[in-house]
């Protein structure tokens, strides 16, 4: 059951982000499997989002490599690469733990946004766009199909004209995924996705995972703190605590993990010790 | 049957007021009333000189001053905001205007010059197809300007630096190689995006108040290098005897070959200004076809995400510094094609027409108007161009009135005149306006 190590989309290898004299991640490892929908699991501080960061190349990494294998065979070494040329080149695309819409646009501008590159070259760098040829009208009605596909699929689609900025919480989060699906990518990263939605919207989301990753051959890496949610979707779970891996594995082998729910419930090194020494470890 | 009858508005304002006057006369008594001086007739002896008429001055304006603000601005529950608001038109009725307006604008923008010839005769005329074409040109800035400041959120404090190029790329183009008009207009444009672009580069990683000084620093070296460079640009004295445009090879001349002997009209000096009316028109127009179709395009789309959040742009694959650059440099652009076209109006440029107050009152133009509305330019430019020269006659007076308008205006309409974002892309044809409130500045 390690299929994350045979086929690994995303590969973590001795990840270090320190500021100043704080090590926020300590070389840490990890697989993450192709169609897998991954989690990255740790209280508070344990530096989650900074390994999103890492990834998507908003922080250089102090050392370590990531490697990014894509469908098609390329290699990718994100540690090397700028942030937009990740999401354009290495098919990596994001959320942000605290949103981040275009707020004063419309829901469908920004799946526009997000269709930035493909329409860019359709529109030949603007000049032909400017000039009204037939490829950029194509290529535009086709970017507007796409984001009416993924606005359906997230229930938008009836406030497509809407400003983002005044949708509530719950739909800022579903479009802020539609957008980065937008960019078609193979491993998509969601910071704390369920984070402040009610059970009926984390329920839709649960489904909206699982359909992308049925339908669109894109791994799902995750954070989230709502273990429910965790293991119920996840293949794989990583925690991390204090920047380290404490564990690896299903969600059923980390669920049992001790270290894992030591991290949780705050309990003593003593006490750990002494479940460690129960469970026979 | 109030028991404690609060102090009413006027009383607790007028008390205020005496405070601040009495804490000013106490202050001014010692630091404005009195001013140590060498005598110059008796030796060099120190006297005192007293100058009670200005410290009288300045606890009156402390008093006046506190008074109307406390009257007016610092009771929220009467503040001059709401005042104003309550006498001005309703917002909603101006959008139902705004569909019509444009149109309208642009029929009368056309017609105009045969309509004032009709009216006042080519004498009487000229004064304000003159005035026209400043407004036009202002207008033309102001949408160059609102592609960098409006759409892509860049503070931009030196565009009149991109205006200064086009007219001197003209000037030195035409006095060195005997250039014309028409081979100018295209080069200013390119030389001036290509300034664009070299500012653009050292200040992209800047923004906000950084962006803003680096932008407004940039302007002043290009006037202080225009004003320097003597035996290339003629320094102080500028340059002269600029060629005037031609229409399509046909000078505005007296006699054979020029415009009037083509067409068979009797000769004219208002031909030309009619002429240059209509070519800044135009100018003008493609200025804001171009900018209306970007806006609908990736990267017109880009520009204002960038404007919205910058990060979310680069998560989605957007390059932010080729994405800056060519706004940047597309500004620039027009602001070079304005400045050659000023250049060939006044036949005579020298660096004064260049300074800050230039870049001021273009963003002041971009400002009223509302960031990113185009027809808020026009309006914005309209008032204060046309307003300026209106208050003409009130000589020093006219820069006070015109701030305090300035200041109603920005009171009641904060977001300037034009304060909805109109979607570049939407599934129904009913989609409303966004309001500005959500729409982000730009931090850059
Ligand atoms: N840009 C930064 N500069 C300094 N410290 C940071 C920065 N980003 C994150 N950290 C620190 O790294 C640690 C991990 O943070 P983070 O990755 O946000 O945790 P989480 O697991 O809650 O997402 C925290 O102690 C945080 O203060
Ligand atoms: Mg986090």
């Amino acid at each position: 059951m390690t299929q994350w190590n045979d086929n690994p989309v995303l590969t973590v290898e001795h990840l270090t982000m320190r500021f100043g004299g704080l090590t926020a991640i300590d070389n840490l490892s990890f697989n993450v499997g192709r169609g897998d929908i991954t989690a990255l699991i740790g209280p508070n501080g344990a530096g989650k989002t900074t390994v999103f960061n890492c990834t998507t190349g908003f922080y250089k990494p102090t050392e370590g490599r990531l490697v990014m294998r894509r469908t098609n065979g390329e290699k990718y070494l994100l540690e090397r690469m700028p942030d937009f040329k990740i999401s354009a080149h290495a098919k990596v695309a994001r959320t942000f733990q605290n949103i981040r819409l275009f707020g004063g646009m419309t829901i469908l501008e920004n799946l526009m946004v997000a269709q930035h590159n493909p329409l860019m070259v359709a529109s030949n760098w603007t000049i032909g766009g400017l000039l009204g040829l037939g490829g950029y009208r194509h290529a535009n009605v086709d970017a507007i199909e796409k984001a009416k596909y993924w606005l359906d699929k997230t229930g938008l689609i009836d406030r497509a004209d809407l400003p983002a900025a005044e949708l509530p919480y719950g739909d800022q989060r579903r479009l802020e995924i539609a957008r980065a699906m937008c960019t078609g990518p193979e491993l998509l990263c969601l910071d704390e996705p369920a984070a402040g939605l009610n059970p009926k919207e984390s329920l839709e989301l649960n489904e909206l995972l699982m359909y992308i990753r049925k339908e669109h051959d894109t791994s799902v890496l995750l954070i989230e703190h709502d273990m429910s949610v965790v293991m119920e979707i996840s293949d794989h779970v990583v925690v991390l605590d204090y920047g380290v891996k404490i564990s690896d594995g299903t969600p059923e082998e980390v669920k049992n993990d001790p270290h894992v729910i030591a991290a949780y419930l705050g309990v003593d090194d003593d006490e750990v010790d002494q479940i460690e020494e129960e469970v026979g470890l | 049957m109030q028991a404690v009858k609060k102090p009413s508005l006027l009383e607790s304002s007028l008390k205020d007021a005496a405070g601040g006057a009495l804490v000013t006369l106490a202050l001014a008594a010692v630091m404005i009333g009195m001013k140590v001086d060498v005598a110059s007739g008796r030796g060099a002896e120190l006297f005192i000189e007293y100058r009670w008429f200005a410290v009288a001055m300045a606890v009156v304006v402390v008093f006046a001053g506190r008074l109307v603000m406390n009257l007016f601005f610092w009771r929220t529950d009467n503040s001059v905001a709401a005042a104003v608001s309550g006498l001005m038109p309703k917002s909603k009725a101006g959008s139902g205007l705004g569909a019509a307006l444009k149109p309208l604008l642009l029929i009368v923008a056309i017609a105009l010059p045969f309509a004032l010839m009709f009216w006042l005769g080519a004498r009487g005329s000229r004064q304000y197809i003159d005035l026209a074409i400043l407004v036009t040109t202002y207008v033309m800035l102001g949408w160059g300007l609102n592609i960098v400041v409006g759409l892509a959120g860049l503070l931009d404090l030196g565009y009149v630096a991109f205006y200064a190029v086009g007219a001197y790329s003209y000037a030195l183009l035409a006095q060195y190689f005997g250039f014309s008009f028409w081979i100018c207009l295209p080069l200013a444009g390119i030389l001036a995006a290509f300034w664009g672009i070299i500012l653009g580069f050292p200040v992209l990683r800047l923004r906000g108040d950084y962006l803003a000084i680096v932008t407004l620093a940039f302007g002043e070296i290009i006037r202080v290098v225009l004003l320097n460079w003597y035996e290339f640009t003629g320094g102080p004295d500028g340059i002269s005897g600029i060629p005037r445009p031609t229409f399509f090879g046909l000078e505005f001349t007296r006699g054979e070959g020029g415009f009037a002997d083509f067409f068979g009209l009797d000769y004219s000096s208002i031909h030309r200004i009619i002429f240059l009316y209509y070519l800044i028109l135009i100018m003008a127009l493609m200025t804001n076809f171009v900018t209306m179709r970007l806006r609908r395009m990736p990267i017109g789309r880009a520009w204002e995400a960038l404007r919205e959040d910058e990060i979310a742009c680069r998560s989605l694959g957007i390059n932010t510094t080729n994405t800056k650059l060519t706004a940047f440099a597309l500004g620039a652009m027009f602001g070079g094609f304005a400045g050659s076209f000023f250049a060939t109006r006044q036949g005579f440029i020298s660096p004064e027409s260049f300074t800050f107050i230039e870049s001021a009152v273009i963003l002041a133009i971009v400002v009223l108007g509302g960031l990113g509305s185009q027809i808020g330019v026009v309006i914005a430019s309209i008032f204060m161009i046309g307003g300026f020269e209106f208050f003409r006659e009130f000589e020093e007076y006219r820069m006070l009135v015109f701030g305090l308008l300035m200041v109603v205006i920005m009171v009641w309409k904060p977001r300037g005149l034009v304060s909805t974002r109109a979607p570049s892309v939407s599934l129904s044809k009913s989609a409303k306006g966004i309001s500005a409130d959500l729409v982000q500045e730009g931090h850059g």
